[in-house]
């Protein structure tokens, strides 16, 4: 039940969280996310930080395609050119701070130049046309030797603030969440501004809002732009991460992974965003943890592990589309709507 | 390169073009019927392929049996995909139906995965590996042959669509859904049949693949490549498909044989890019007038 929700002032209105319950659930998640490293053991500490960084990644997406309604298959390429970016600054000693908004700006560029047919096609055709722009950027990673280090890879130092060295997980943790942190609350005041509700109208259809005099040109290849500027980013910072990229680590089926991720999370909603991609992130380790238990009675289970990785990743897209389309947020309203009428209805 | 070597190689491009048009009607066929791209085109080549297979290696059946077992399986799956996971997303966004065909295709490959194993398979030999010597140029018998199936294949699917009842009841219901449900077609049922088209379609051009190369899960990468012939001959245009993957299958050979191997995973993207920007349509696809 829900009392007390009386919005008094116009700042209050427009605040992000407006009850004090929702505020102290965030306090205390921030709180959680501060001291989890130094709890939580180093296993789940890296399963955070990747968490996080596919939190950013699928954040941009879900502008790009969630907001704005432009499909994107090639979002990885993206993180790569963000990676390789970060890699190539690294070589000069250029520091992190630097690197990471840097490799952000440069993905960005990309993207829109990617983001460039987008004006003349739609739906399918511009999803080839990503796709395309996907093997391709993929192309040049394998073979710009000079800068990539081709299919070996490149090695990246670690991050270091004032001979703060970076490199422990628990270290790069808190690089990750500060980054994420900031580029989500970026996107949620993003869709309270003129440009993300011209993101939406973009989305619902496009011809009526450049009627109503927005500018298609502008608001796609943003769109476009800042997908990538978090793609970028999320690529910066797992090159930090891993500290050794090939482009193995920037497939197709990485995009199709943060596909999958907006869309089992809610498509267009921040909270959808991290719901589903830290979702997604989870399922393979909790089938991990069941096959490794399986081998207790089938030894040679964990030959299955990887094709049963597959089947679930396939067969969770499918379900989610076909019973859930909009995904877990969707869920997650439906819990919150059961407790604020909770004595009521029953 | 002189013109004997320059010939030798768009010989090979041309007839290679044919197993690429034969898979770009896989994709034209569905979007054609049901305005759906399907992504998991190289999963149904795969699975197809590695029915056949188990046709022949394990239930010991002579090679047409193990052929005929092969299309029927893939039919049967084909029939499920649409009845359980296309037809509840019709009308859905686009992104749902692209990202279904996504996870459909993941399914697969991980599903023959588990059955089959990741390792590579033999397949039986289908093709006359004999090769085929015209003059100074020398063709590889599995691509001449190739060639001529998948244009058999080509040719009796449209003959079908033009002059039987059913073929043209799906040509109806491709072009105007709604009017032909009014004029008593099941249009339900034709999309069924397109779908099992496509399958069909799709193992056919898998088994010829398999059987020239090897039979491995990696066989499904062969058909995003192919979204390059379907883009530049129209996404709906039959005729369209068969034109370009002669054109891309040259322009194909040609690359490798000025710029080496490498440029065969690039060639076909740095088409989709320029076709898109030029002409989206492709040659031959209708164009779309968009109403508000």
């Amino acid at each position: 039940m829900r009392i007390g929700d009386f919005r008094a002032s116009y700042a209050h209105d427009e605040s992000l969280l407006i009850t004090r319950v929702q505020r102290s659930w965030m306090i205390g998640f921030v709180g959680l996310l501060l001291i989890f490293p130094w709890v939580g053991g180093s296993y789940f500490t890296y399963l955070a930080c990747l968490t996080g960084i596919h939190v950013i990644a699928a954040m941009g997406l879900n502008i790009v395609t969630g907001f704005a309604g432009q499909i994107s298959l090639g979002h990885a390429a993206f993180m790569g050119v963000g990676c390789y970016t970060v890699a190539w600054l690294d070589k000069w000693g250029v520091p992190f701070y630097i690197t990471i908004p840097l490799g952000g700006v440069v993905s960005a560029l990309i993207g829109m130049l990617v983001g460039i047919p987008s004006l003349r096609i739609k739906g399918l055709y511009l999803a080839v046309a990503t796709l395309a722009a996907q093997f391709i950027l993929m192309f040049v990673f394998r073979e710009w030797d000079s800068v990539t280090g081709g299919v070996r890879g490149v090695n990246i130092a670690p991050a270091q603030l004032w001979g703060w060295v970076i490199n422990t997980d628990k270290d790069i943790y808190y690089l990750i969440m500060l980054c994420a942190g900031m580029l989500l609350l970026g996107a949620r005041n993003l869709l309270r501004t003129h440009v993300g509700r011209s993101f939406i109208a973009i989305r619902d259809k496009d011809i009526s809002a450049e009627v109503l005099g927005i500018d298609l040109f502008r608001g796609k290849l943003m769109a476009f732009a800042l997908g990538s500027f978090y793609a970028g980013v999320a690529g910066g910072l797992m090159g930090y991460f891993y500290r050794a990229i090939t482009p193995e680590h920037f497939t197709f089926t990485l995009s199709i992974f943060y596909l999958a991720a907006i869309i089992v999370g809610g498509l267009g909603t921040v909270l959808g965003t991290i719901l589903g991609a830290a979702f997604m992130t989870l399922v393979p380790e909790v089938l991990r943890s069941v096959v490794t238990l399986l081998t207790l009675w089938a030894p040679n289970a964990m030959e299955l592990l990887s094709p049963m990785r597959e089947m679930v990743f396939g067969a969770l897209i499918i379900a989610f589309l076909i019973f859930e389309p909009h995904g877990l947020v969707e869920m997650w309203r439906r819990a919150r709507r059961f407790f604020h009428l909770w004595p009521f209805k029953t | 390169m002189d013109w004997i070597t320059f010939a030798e190689f768009s010989l090979i491009g041309l007839f290679s073009g044919g197993l690429l048009a034969l898979v770009a009607l896989g994709f034209v066929l569905i979007y054609k019927g049901t305005r759906v791209i399907n992504f998991a085109m190289g999963e149904f080549m795969m699975l197809g392929a590695y029915l056949v297979y188990t046709g022949h290696s394990w239930l010991k059946m002579p090679l047409w049996l193990s052929m005929v077992f092969g299309l029927a399986g893939i039919s049967c799956v084909a029939v499920l995909v649409e009845r359980f996971v296309l037809r509840p997303l019709a009308g859905q966004p686009v992104v749902s139906v692209l990202m279904v065909t996504i996870g459909l295709g993941a399914f697969l490959h991980g599903t023959v995965d588990a059955i089959w194993g990741g390792q590579n398979l033999e397949m039986p030999q289908l093709l006359s590996r004999k090769p085929f010597i015209w003059g100074d140029v020398m063709l590889p018998g599995a691509v001449f042959w190739s060639f001529w199936v998948a244009l058999a294949v080509i040719a009796g699917l449209s003959l079908y669509f033009r002059y039987s009842r059913t073929g043209i009841a799906m040509r109806a219901a491709a072009s105007d859904p709604i009017t032909a449900y009014a004029l008593g077609i099941d249009v339900r049922r034709t999309q069924q049949l397109t779908w099992v088209f496509a399958g069909c379609v799709g193992a056919v051009a898998g088994t010829i693949v398999a059987s020239i190369s090897s039979l491995s899960p990696a066989l499904s990468g062969t058909a995003l490549g192919v979204l390059a012939v379907v883009i530049l001959g129209g996404l709906d245009s039959v005729a369209g498909a068969i034109i370009a993957g002669l054109l891309v299958g040259w322009l194909e050979s040609i690359a490798v044989g000025y710029f080496g191997g490498k440029a065969r995973d690039l060639v076909p993207y740095v088409v989709v890019l320029a076709i898109l920007m030029v002409r989206p349509y492709g040659l031959l696809g209708t164009r779309d007038i968009e109403r508000l």
